[in-house]
């Protein structure tokens, strides 16, 4: 009976022997939430962050760069500060700033190190570094920082912050974490994916104490970062520094852009800021004066802002009437039966590039009632709907009234109405040409940007095509994987016989007409028009569009100048200016060069201090908002202490 | 048989040997204890020789001065020997150290032996129980006092052999229901067992035949049940005041792993992890990260099991565990096929220390038991243990190619 027991103490082996192998079997096979404890434990990822892609001009200048900057992090464990005041006065610090970000860092981890002060520059951290021996628990980290040696041109190229909450959210594969840096607006944020390159990623294992034992599997799941690639602009930064200069003092735009390439050559947006400013550690400080500036520089006006085009529309309305066959170029309309005044004098004198020449508003009005009613429908409602119909679809084709597609993000659309918006403001064959004539002569329920515009100076400039207006001329290398649309050729369906008639006609007006000789560049044959936006709260606005040389145009410009009165006088000398500064690489015109920069639109609400910088010369203006209804919002308080402070080095 | 025993043995070191360099995951003083573990295991195989060679009745005669011998070594450990985590229970010999308390299992299986083997020996009679407890307490005690507890519960094992040789089944059954109340207790709150005890003890009293309720049976029924009770209200007292604030830890860890898994519960943590993430196949040798890289601790030694489940996985554990348990079987199969009654309790002996070993280590690594300090036979480092395992197997083999050669005679 005893021997019998070796059964119970062999079962008892087996049995023991038969839990273990179930509990392992649970554990090993059927429980995976042990594995990927393992690898949290074990395996850490280390991001390394690439270089981001720097961005030059035509001329193979820089724009934007990375400079090295130190970015400070604490231990909170570690730290052993003697004197807090002396401290916190190295590093240029309130008290209350040291406490705040000190307490931040110990609730992350009282262990692990936490950004104590970001982006200290080469030479901040010079002054500190030999001091800072002194304080325990600090160390720095070599990052860098986005520099902008040309200190111009802030709205496109936007800028590069932290990553929001929101965005970490919506995006669709996670790759952004919190505190990474991401392209805001401009080209920072078009070319973001481009610019930032491709992170690595290192598995490196760390032991029990985090510390680093070399890399996972001999680093065969590592990636190496990419650097991100360069951006090659078709900015000319020496052109674009000089219409900086000669919009100081101005609110608009000045948007020039090669005929031939479709590339934008310069845009202004006035005012402006220097872009250095969104890239320092003070950004925060620095973004919230410049978004509270009731002035708002940071809208870029040349594809955010809409202006009714005033006498530059004219330019199309002449194309598109003679395409269509509604006049011809030898056709003469007096003054008669127009409801609109006009400054030419010359009525029943003028042909076609003479009405241009000397922007007959009588003239287009027949024009434009010809166009509408160059139909076989009798019914003038009727036919008032048909032509208009038509009308739309040909000047559509100049890109009015849709975005063009520039590398910019935040371009508007503008307005281009058409017969349904008139059937929806005056019912069906409730209106007809009388209710929306003043459309031919650039005003109504127009809106066009200063970038259509310039695309306008282009097409004719090229008699008929136009490359889509683009920054970017080459990604990586010059002229190289860009967008294939900035390739891509668009007709605008006018004959190129036609745009001869309306070139004479600006050249005519640059000469003999409209901008009283001001705009005219002695060896250069500049074909311009001036064109002047109402707008009833305030001075109008003045608008050129001008192309040159005549023949194989070279540069295609619109200015915009708000408030500077009725006539292109003013936009005028600003884009003769430039032209000749962009085609003889010199300006012999000093006294218009003078004249120009020291020529101050400012409205009629300023503030009381009169700032010298430019930045803050102009009322407030919504982007969207037409410019005629301005308004005449009183500067806040805080805006003459920003006012004394010059902020922009622009141009300078 | 032996032939295949001893194959089964060389496989084993083999493995021993295999296994060994791979627990030296911390790069930097892998030679050192890997050179370590080879030193051992060439020292080992010389050991082996010498049994071989020894006349069986070598241990036969000299088991009591053998058992003499390892209780003055225990002794002397406790005044010379030197400090290792907070026991005395280690010889200093240059860079080596050796455990006495490891030998004193060997010494203690066969004096044990030797006893039993007295014809006149019933383990059924009260005098031979207590003499048998005395031969396994005395090395017990001095090795509490030198504060090595989770060697001196090896001792318990001997309760296998002792139960094979007639020693009344009770005394088992007693250990066990102590230890299932123990668990119990701390799993279910008390005042529950108090209602469950005082209900079966009723139950039983009832359910039990009018005629057999003779007082001597109620009085059973009666001190079983108020023992019980006195088992489970004591169990406090014990925890809190008896054991070691570690040991406390440990039990509290077993009961409820997921309390503090960064603390107390940080070694079961880390090697249930360990084993968890080697799946089926494991990460391969060498690639193991949680052993590697220290986050189990102890992981040559004690913890060894964690290496062995990370980086083969189950197939590889389980390997392991079935060849345990086939040893196992084997060894006492073997021990029954013995002429004398010293064989064959001396191969109990064997048998239940190794079974014992074998069900803390594992046990522990996979959270089934209370994490004691001792090793895994044949695989942990450590140059005592794979000593004593050996001798303590090979004595056993020696003394079985004996009843094979008067078989073969």
């Amino acid at each position: 009976m005893i021997e019998n027991r070796k059964y119970i103490v062999i079962g008892v082996f087996c049995l023991v022997g038969l839990v273990y192998l179930s509990r392992l079997f649970y554990l090993q096979i059927l429980d995976d939430s042990y594995s990927l404890e393992s690898s949290s434990n074990s395996i850490k990822r280390v991001i390394e962050i690439p270089y981001r892609g720097q961005i030059y001009d035509r001329n193979g200048k820089f724009m934007v760069y990375n400079t090295p900057v130190y970015d400070l992090y604490v231990t909170p464990q570690k730290v052993q500060i003697p004197d807090t005041a002396a401290f916190c006065h190295l590093l240029s610090l309130e008290r209350t700033e040291f406490d705040s970000i000190m307490a931040a860092a110990k609730a992350h981890s009282y262990r692990k190190p936490s950004l104590f002060l970001r982006q200290l520059s080469k030479e901040d951290f010079a002054r500190i570094q030999d001091a800072l021996v002194d304080y325990r628990g600090f160390e720095h980290v070599t990052s860098s920082m986005r520099t902008y040696p040309a200190h111009t041109m802030a709205n496109a190229l936007g800028y590069v912050s932290e990553v929001s909450r929101k965005q970490l959210d919506e995006q669709e594969t996670p790759y952004y974490r919190q505190g990474d840096y991401i392209g805001r607006s401009g080209l920072e944020e078009q070319y973001e994916s481009v610019l930032r390159g491709q992170r690595g990623i290192k598995f490196v294992m760390q032991n029990v104490h985090g510390v680093v034992k070399g890399s996972w599997k001999d680093g065969a799941f590592d990636s190496l970062a990419i650097a991100g690639k360069n951006l090659h602009t078709g900015i000319d930064v020496e052109i674009q520094q000089y219409a900086d200069t000669l919009m100081q003092n101005k609110v608009g735009s000045v948007v020039a852009i090669e005929p031939s390439t479709g590339q934008v050559l310069c845009m202004v947006s006035a005012p402006t800021y220097d872009p250095n400013l969104l890239s320092s550690r003070f950004f925060s400080k620095s973004y919230s004066k410049l978004a509270k500036n009731p002035y708002k520089p940071l809208i870029n006006r040349p594809v955010m802002a809409s202006y009714r085009p005033g006498s530059t529309f004219k330019l199309i309305q002449a194309l598109v009437a003679l395409q269509d066959g509604a006049v011809s170029p030898g056709s003469i309309f007096s003054h008669a039966g127009s409801p609109m005044k006009c400054h030419c004098n010359r009525s029943g004198r003028l042909n076609l590039s003479g009405a241009v020449q000397y922007s007959c508003n009588p003239y287009f009005y027949h024009v434009f009632r010809r166009l509408l009613y160059n139909n076989a429908e009798r019914n003038t409602f009727k036919a008032s709907a048909m032509g208009l119909h038509h009308w739309h679809d040909m000047v559509a084709k100049f890109g009015i009234g849709s975005r063009l597609g520039i590398d910019l993000p935040s371009e508007l659309r503008g307005s281009l109405p058409d017969a349904e918006l008139y059937d929806k403001l005056y019912g069906e064959k409730h209106w007809k040409f009388s209710t929306v004539y003043s459309l031919s002569i650039g005003e109504g329920e127009l809106l066009i940007s200063p970038l259509k515009m310039a695309n306008v100076a282009a097409i004719i400039a090229n008699r008929g095509w136009f490359y889509t207006p683009h920054i970017v001329s080459g990604i990586g290398e010059p002229g190289k994987g860009i967008d294939p649309k900035y390739l891509e050729k668009h007709d605008v369906g006018i004959d190129p016989r036609h745009f001869e008639i309306v070139a004479e006609g600006m050249q005519g007006a640059v000469e003999h007409g409209t901008t009283t000789l001001a705009a005219v560049i002695p060896g250069i044959t500049m074909c311009g028009k001036t064109g002047t936006s109402q707008n009833k709260k305030g001075k109008d606005h003045s608008i050129f569009v001008a192309f040159a040389p005549r023949e194989n145009p070279k540069i295609a410009i619109a200015v915009f100048v708000e408030n500077a009165g009725w006539g292109g006088i003013a936009a005028a000398s600003v884009a003769s200016l430039v032209i000749e500064k962009y085609i003889k690489r010199r300006v012999d015109n000093h006294a218009l060069d003078k004249k120009v920069k020291e020529a101050n639109y400012l409205p009629a609400i300023t503030p009381p201090k009169k700032p010298a910088p430019r930045k803050f010369v102009e009322p407030p203006k919504d982007s969207t908002a037409k410019p005629m209804i301005v308004k005449t919002v009183p500067a806040p308080p805080e805006t003459h202490s920003l006012a004394s402070r010059p902020v922009t080095t622009n141009g300078n | 048989m032996l032939y295949i025993a001893c194959v089964l043995m060389g496989w084993l070191n083999v493995y021993a040997a295999v296994y060994s360099p791979e627990t030296q995951t911390n790069l930097f003083d892998m030679s050192t204890e890997a050179g370590k573990q080879l030193m051992w295991i060439g020292t080992t195989v010389l050991l082996i020789i010498a049994i071989l060679v020894i006349n069986y009745r070598f241990w036969d005669t000299f088991a009591f001065v053998i058992y003499g011998i390892t209780i003055l070594l225990l002794l002397l450990v406790l005044v010379a020997g030197s400090n290792v985590n907070g026991s005395r229970s280690w010889f200093k010999l240059g860079a080596f150290s050796i455990q006495p308390a490891e030998f004193s299992k060997l010494g203690t299986a066969l004096a044990l032996a030797r006893y039993i083997d007295y014809p006149n020996v019933n383990l059924t009679k009260l005098k031979d129980q207590l003499s048998c407890a005395g031969i396994i307490a005395l090395p017990a005690l001095l090795i509490i006092a030198s504060n090595e507890t989770g060697s001196m519960l090896v001792f318990a094992s001997f309760i296998i052999m002792l139960y094979r040789e007639g020693l009344p089944g009770i005394y088992p059954l007693i250990a066990i229901v102590i230890v299932a109340l123990f668990i119990l207790t701390l799993i279910v709150p008390k005042f529950i067992l108090f209602g469950v005890i005082l209900v079966l003890g009723l139950l039983v009293f009832f359910l039990t035949p009018r005629y057999q309720r003779s007082v001597q049976n109620v009085m059973i029924i009666g001190i079983t049940a108020v023992s019980m009770i006195a088992i489970v209200a004591g169990v406090d007292f014990f925890v809190n005041s008896v054991l070691q604030k570690h040991q406390q830890n440990r039990i509290k860890v077993l009961v409820n792993p997921a309390a503090d898994p960064l603390g107390v519960g940080w070694n079961v943590t880390q090697a249930k992890i360990a084993i968890g993430s080697g799946r089926l196949q494991g990460k391969g040798f060498l690639e193991g990260t949680q052993t590697k890289l220290d986050f189990v601790p102890a992981q040559s030694t004690d913890f060894i099991f964690c290496t062995i489940g990370e980086e083969h996985g189950f197939i590889g554990s389980a390997v392991v565990l079935i060849m345990f348990v086939f040893l196992l079987c084997r060894i006492v199969i073997l021990a029954e096929k013995q002429r004398t009654r010293f064989a064959r309790v001396y191969g109990y002996s064997v048998a239940g220390i190794l079974f014992f070993h074998l069900m803390i280590n594992i046990g522990m690594t996979i959270g089934l038991m209370p994490v004691i300090g001792i090793p895994l036979p044949f695989f942990s480092y450590g140059g005592s243990s794979l000593w004593s395992f050996s001798i303590l197997l090979f004595i056993f083999l020696k003394l079985d190619s004996r009843r094979v050669g008067m078989f073969t005679r």
